[in-house]
C-alpha cells in the first residue's frame, strides 16, 4: 500500500522545475557513506487487505477483558462508553487536527478543551484546569515539580498506598532535579497514618501527595489531612479518581494546591493502558506556575467570543530551558471524550455513576464478608475498588476464576508485601451485574472449601 | 460564536447511558461526601451532537486540505489503521492482564520496536513516552545514568540554536545544564563553536537531524566524532525522520540515542494536540538502561522483563500510547521498506519543488536543497508593513493552513513549510499560487493582509487580553 499520490510523471515535472535531473542529486548533502544502501529489512509493502488480516489476527490472539467479566482496575477501568462519544472522536474534524496553532481555523478544538477545562474545574472544584497531560503518574509527577518550584523545596511526601507504578514514574521525574520522594505509612484501617505524616513534614517538604481514594480503594479523611498539611507550611496534592469525585468531596472542598488524576475512565477505552489522560487542576493562585497548555475564552476584532491556547509563556516553545514543563503534545483528543462523556452522562447521570460503583462494589464486599476462603483487609470505607486475602493460593485460585471467565483483580504480594500473598485489589464498576457478583463469589467460596 | 455546552442545556433532559443498578443503594456508609455541585451540563444526545458537529465544522483538519506546517509532519493519516486500532482485540484489554491473555499485543508491541530499531539503525527501542518531549526526557534519563554508572560527573548538554523548544526543556527538567551553540552562516553546526564547547563536562549533545531549518547537517560525520572524541553522546531529535526513511539509518553513522515521533512519520493522527508516541532507540550500549518492562521474546512467547538493574524506571504507568503503536504498526506493514522509502523521497521532493516555487516570491536565507521543508522569510514584505503573522492569517482565508511562523527562532519572519509526501504536485501548485498571490496583495493592499482573515469562524482573537485576565472556565452557577 502506498498512500503518496504524485505519479512519475509529476516528479519528473517537479524534478524539471527544481533544476535537477534525478532525485539523489537532491541527497547531495548527504555523504555517499552515510546512506543506506539497498532495502531496509522490513519486507515488500502489503495490500491494505493483508495489513487488516494481519493485524485482526494479532487481535485474535488476545482475550479482551470485555470478554470476559473483568475486575481488574488500578487505575485503568472497564467502563460503559456511550456511543456517541466514539462518534464524536471519530469525526476528522477533530482527530486529524493539529494543535490548535491557527486559533481562527481551530475553535472546535479550542472550544472543546475550554469545555473539557470547565468540567474538570466543576468535578475538582478547583479554579483552573489545565488542557490535559500524559497521564496521571507524569501528572503526579509534574504537580510534584511545580509545588518544589513554588515551594524552592526538595521534598515530597507520598502514601504508602500508592500504586508503584506511579511510584515509579515519580522516582524517575524526582532523580534529574534530586528531589527526595519519601513514604509515609497506612494505618490499620487503609488510611494515611495522620500521625506518621505529621511527623515527617518538615522544613524541606514542599509537598504531601494525597491519593483519593488511596490506592486500595480506602477513602481518605482528607480534610484532617489536608488541615494537618497546610498548618505545617507544606502543599497538598491530591490524586483523585474522577469517577469517584461524583459522590466524594472534590478537592477544593478540602482546600487542596494542586490537583491530578488519571482520567482514562472518562469515556476512554482501555487500549491496553495507553492513552491515558492526565487532568491537572488548580488554584487561580498557581495557574501561572502550571505545565502544559491553557485555553482561554477572550474576544475577536470585531467583538465576538472566541478561544486563544494562552499564558503561553510559561511553555517550552517560548521560554525554552526555563519553561514550567517540557510538555508539547498532550492527550487533546482523550479530552475531548471526557467532555463528551461528561456531558452525556449530566450531573444526574455522573452521580448516578459514582453511586452505582459504590453499590455494587459493597455488595461484592459484603458477599465476601461472609464467604470462606478470604478475608478482607479493610473495612467498608472505599470507593469501588478494596482488597481481599485470598485464603488459597493465590495463583490457583486466579486461574480457576478465570477458567470461569473472571479476571478476578490485581495481585498485591509483590508490591506490597505486608498485605499477605494471598491480597487481591478487586475492582467493581458499573459494568458488573449481581449474578457476576454472585460467580465471583462462588469462585472464592469454592476456593475456601464451601461447596 | 457557538454557545457552549453548558448554555445548550442546564435543565434539559440527559440521556440514560449506564446500565441500570441491581444492587442495594441504602446503607452505603460512604464517608467524605461531596456537598458542592456538580453543575455539568445537562443535555440530550441529539444536542451533543449538533453541538460537537458545529464545533467540528470550526476546524481546520488534514482531511480538509494541505497542513504545511513545519516540523510537524501533518500527512495523510490511513482510514484503515483508525479502524485496526478500534478492534476490541486492542481497545478492550486492561493492561494489568495476564500475559498468556495479551500475547498479540506484546507480539505488536515487540514487531513494533524491532521496525523502529531496523530503520533508526538503533540495537533496541522503548515504547514508553507519550510523546516527542517525553521521548527526549527520557533519552537525557538514560544519558544521565549511563554517566553516572560510569562514575562520570558530566552536566552540560550542548544544543543547536535552531532547536525545538522542548530540547532545552527537557534537558533542565533532567538536572542537565543546557548550552547553546550556534549555527553557521549555512544554518548548521559550527564545527569551530562545537569544538569550542565539548568538554569534559559534555553529557550530550541534542541534535535534530535534518534540522530544523530543514537541512542535513553536511558534516554530521565530524560533528558525531567531536562529540564521542570528548566522551559524549549524541541525541538526536527524530521529529523529522521524515527525510530519512530507507535513506539514512541514525544509529549506523553513530547516534547513540534518539526518539522518533509515531504522530508524525508513522501516520498516526494528531488529535489536535495528542495523543502522539515518542519511542526512544539507543545502540548496544545503552540498552540495560532502556525504561522498563522490556518485552522479550522465548520460545515463541512474549513476556515482561524487569530484570535491568540499570534501567532508568519507568516513565509510563504502563507500556505507553498502545493504540497509537496499533496504528503505527499498521502502516509500518502496509509501506514495507520499499514504501518508507518512497515517502522520504516524495517528501524531499515535495519540499525541493515546493521551495523553487516559494523562492520567487519570499526571501530564503539558506540555500538548498533542502531535505522535507524548508524555511522562507517574510522580511521582504515587511517594507509594506506586512509581517509574517499577517501572511499566515490571510492564507486562511483561502482555505488553507498556515506554516509553521516564527520558527526556527534564527530566520527573522521565519515560514517554516512542511508539505510532506501525501500532498500531491496540483495541491502543491495551488499552495504556491496563494502564497504568490498574497505576496502581490501585500504589495498592492497591505490592510487586507493586516485585517486577515476576513472568512474564518472568528477573526483575530485578542490574546494580551487573554493573557492578562485568562478566562479558563465558564463561570459555575451555585445552586
Amino acid at each position: 500500500m502506498s498512500y503518496v499520490q504524485n505519479t512519475d510523471r509529476d516528479r519528473n515535472e517537479m524534478l524539471e522545475a527544481i533544476g535537477v535531473s534525478s532525485l539523489d542529486e537532491l541527497l547531495e548533502p548527504i555523504d555517499e557513506s552515510l546512506r543506506v544502501h539497498g532495502l531496509l529489512d522490513l519486507g515488500p509493502p502489503m495490500s491494505e487487505a493483508a495489513v487488516v488480516s494481519r493485524c485482526t489476527e494479532l487481535a485474535r490472539r488476545n482475550r479482551p477483558a470485555g470478554v470476559a467479566v473483568g475486575f481488574l482496575g488500578g487505575g485503568i477501568y472497564d467502563r460503559f462508553i456511550p456511543a456517541v462519544v466514539r462518534y464524536v472522536l471519530s469525526r476528522s474534524e477533530f482527530y486529524t487536527s493539529y494543535t490548535p496553532y491557527q486559533a481562527e481555523v481551530s475553535q472546535g478544538t479550542l472550544q472543546a478543551i475550554y469545555e473539557y477545562q470547565s468540567m474538570i474545574s466543576r468535578l475538582t472544584g478547583m479554579d483552573a484546569a489545565n488542557a490535559s497531560l500524559y497521564d496521571g503518574a507524569t501528572s503526579l509527577a509534574e504537580a510534584m515539580l511545580m509545588a518544589c518550584g513554588i515551594k524552592r523545596k526538595g521534598r515530597i511526601l507520598v502514601p504508602r498506598a500508592l500504586s508503584q507504578r506511579i511510584r515509579m514514574v515519580l522516582e524517575s521525574y524526582a532523580a534529574g532535579k534530586r528531589i527526595a520522594v519519601e513514604e509515609v505509612p497506612f494505618s490499620d484501617d487503609g488510611t494515611l497514618d495522620a500521625a506518621s505524616l505529621a511527623k515527617r513534614i518538615d522544613q524541606e517538604t514542599a509537598a504531601v501527595v494525597l491519593a483519593q481514594p488511596n490506592y486500595f480503594g480506602i477513602i481518605e479523611p482528607a480534610g484532617e489531612i489536608a488541615a494537618l498539611v497546610h498548618e505545617r507550611g507544606a502543599m497538598l496534592i491530591a490524586y483523585v479518581d474522577p469517577i469517584s469525585l461524583g459522590i466524594i468531596a472534590p478537592p477544593g472542598e478540602y482546600d487542596a494546591d494542586i490537583v491530578v488524576g488519571e482520567g482514562q475512565q472518562l469515556g476512554n477505552a482501555m487500549n491496553f493502558g495507553g492513552p491515558l489522560l492526565g487532568f491537572m487542576a488548580t488554584k487561580k493562585d498557581y495557574i501561572r506556575k502550571c505545565p502544559g497548555r491553557l485555553i482561554s475564552a477572550t474576544v475577536d476584532r470585531d467583538g465576538r467570543r472566541g478561544y486563544v491556547m494562552t499564558l503561553q509563556t510559561r511553555e517550552q516553545h517560548i521560554r525554552r530551558e526555563k519553561a514550567t514543563s517540557n510538555i508539547c503534545t498532550n492527550e487533546g483528543l482523550c479530552a475531548v471524550a471526557a467532555a463528551v462523556y461528561l456531558a452525556a452522562l449530566g450531573d444526574t447521570g455522573f452521580r448516578g455513576l459514582a453511586l452505582q460503583c459504590a453499590a455494587k462494589s459493597r455488595t461484592l464486599y459484603r458477599m465476601l464478608k461472609e464467604t470462606r476462603g478470604c478475608s478482607l483487609a479493610f473495612g467498608e470505607n472505599f470507593f469501588q475498588e478494596f482488597v481481599v486475602n485470598i485464603t488459597s493460593p493465590l495463583g490457583t485460585f486466579l486461574a480457576e476464576a478465570k477458567s470461569r471467565g473472571i479476571l478476578a483483580g490485581i495481585p498485591l504480594g509483590n508490591d506490597f508485601p505486608e498485605l499477605g500473598e494471598g491480597a487481591l485489589l478487586v475492582a467493581v464498576t458499573e459494568r458488573r451485574t449481581r449474578v457476576e457478583l454472585e460467580r465471583y463469589r462462588d469462585v472464592v467460596r469454592q476456593a475456601g472449601g464451601e461447596s | 460564536m457557538s454557545t457552549t455546552i453548558f448554555e445548550k442545556g442546564r435543565d434539559g433532559r440527559s440521556g440514560s447511558f449506564i446500565p441500570r443498578n441491581d444492587c442495594p443503594l441504602d446503607d452505603l456508609d460512604i464517608p467524605e461526601r461531596r456537598t458542592l455541585p456538580l453543575d455539568l451540563p445537562c443535555v440530550a444526545e441529539q444536542a451533543i451532537v449538533r453541538h460537537y458537529v458545529e464545533l467540528a465544522s470550526k476546524n481546520y483538519h488534514i482531511d480538509k486540505g494541505m497542513y504545511p506546517l513545519g516540523s510537524c509532519t501533518m500527512k495523510y493519516n490511513p482510514i484503515v489503521n483508525e479502524e485496526i486500532a478500534r478492534l476490541d482485540g486492542f481497545a478492550g484489554l486492561h493492561p494489568a492482564q495476564d500475559e498468556e491473555d495479551v500475547q498479540g499485543a506484546l507480539e505488536l508491541i515487540y514487531e513494533l520496536e524491532r521496525a523502529l530499531s531496523e530503520i533508526c539503525g538503533m540495537e533496541a527501542f522503548a515504547l514508553q513516552p507519550a510523546a516527542g518531549a517525553h521521548g527526549e526526557l527520557t533519552g537525557m534519563m538514560i544519558a544521565r545514568d549511563y554517566f553516572r554508572d560510569r562514575g562520570e560527573s558530566r552536566t552540560v548538554v550542548i544544543v543547536p540554536d535552531s532547536a525545538h523548544g522542548t530540547n532545552p526543556a527537557s534537558v533542565a527538567i533532567c538536572g542537565f545544564t543546557p548550552r547553546t551553540i550556534q549555527s553557521n552562516e549555512r544554518g548548521l553546526v559550527d564545527l569551530g563553536a562545537l569544538r569550542e564547547a565539548v568538554g569534559g563536562e559534555t553529557a550530550v549533545l541534542m541534535l535534530t537531524l535534518p534540522n530544523t531549518l530543514g537541512l542535513f547537517e553536511r558534516d554530521i560525520a565530524a560533528v558525531i566524532e567531536i562529540v564521542h572524541d570528548a566522551g559524549a553522546l549524541v541525541y538526536m531529535d527524530g521529529a523529522n525522520m521524515n527525510a530519512m526513511l530507507g535513506i539514512v539509518r541514525p544509529g549506523t553513522i553513530g547516534v547513540d540515542i534518539m526518539h522518533v515521533n509515531l504522530h508524525k512519520t508513522f501516520s498516526t493522527p494528531h488529535g489536535g494536540g495528542g495523543p502522539g508516541s515518542g519511542p526512544v532507540g539507543v545502540r548496544e550500549a545503552l540498552v540495560d538502561f532502556l525504561p522498563v518492562p522490556r518485552i522479550v521474546k522465548k520460545g515463541g512467547r512474549y513476556t515482561l522483563s524487569h530484570e535491568s538493574e540499570k534501567s532508568i524506571g519507568r516513565v509510563h504507568p504502563y507500556f505507553g500510547n498502545f493504540n497509537v503503536f496499533v496504528k503505527a504498526f499498521a502502516y509500518i506493514s502496509s509501506l514495507g521498506a520499499a514504501g518508507l522509502r518512497e515517502v522520504s523521497e516524495n517528501a524531499i521532493l515535495n519540499a525541493n519543488y515546493l521551495l523553487a516555487k516559494i523562492a520567487k516570491h519570499y526571501d530564503i536565507t539558506y540555500s538548498g536543497p533542502c531535505m522535507h521543508e524548508f524555511v522562507a522569510s517574510g522580511r521582504n514584505l515587511k517594507k509594506y508593513g506586512v509581517k509574517t503573522t499577517d501572511v499566515a492569517k490571510r492564507l486562511l482565508d483561502y482555505g488553507l493552513h498556515a506554516p509553521t511562523i516564527y520558527f526556527p527562532l534564527i530566520v527573522e519572519e521565519a515560514l517554516m513549510i512542511e508539505p510532506v509526501e501525501t500532498e500531491r504536485k496540483g495541491d502543491l501548485d495551488h499552495f504556491a499560487g496563494v502564497m504568490a498571490r498574497i505576496a502581490e496583495e501585500a504589495r498592492e493592499n497591505p490592510d487586507l493582509l493586516h485585517d486577515a482573515p476576513h472568512d474564518t469562524p472568528v477573526r483575530r482573537l485578542d490574546e494580551a487580553a487573554a493573557a492578562r485576565s485568562p478566562d479558563l472556565c465558564w463561570p459555575i452557577e451555585l445552586e
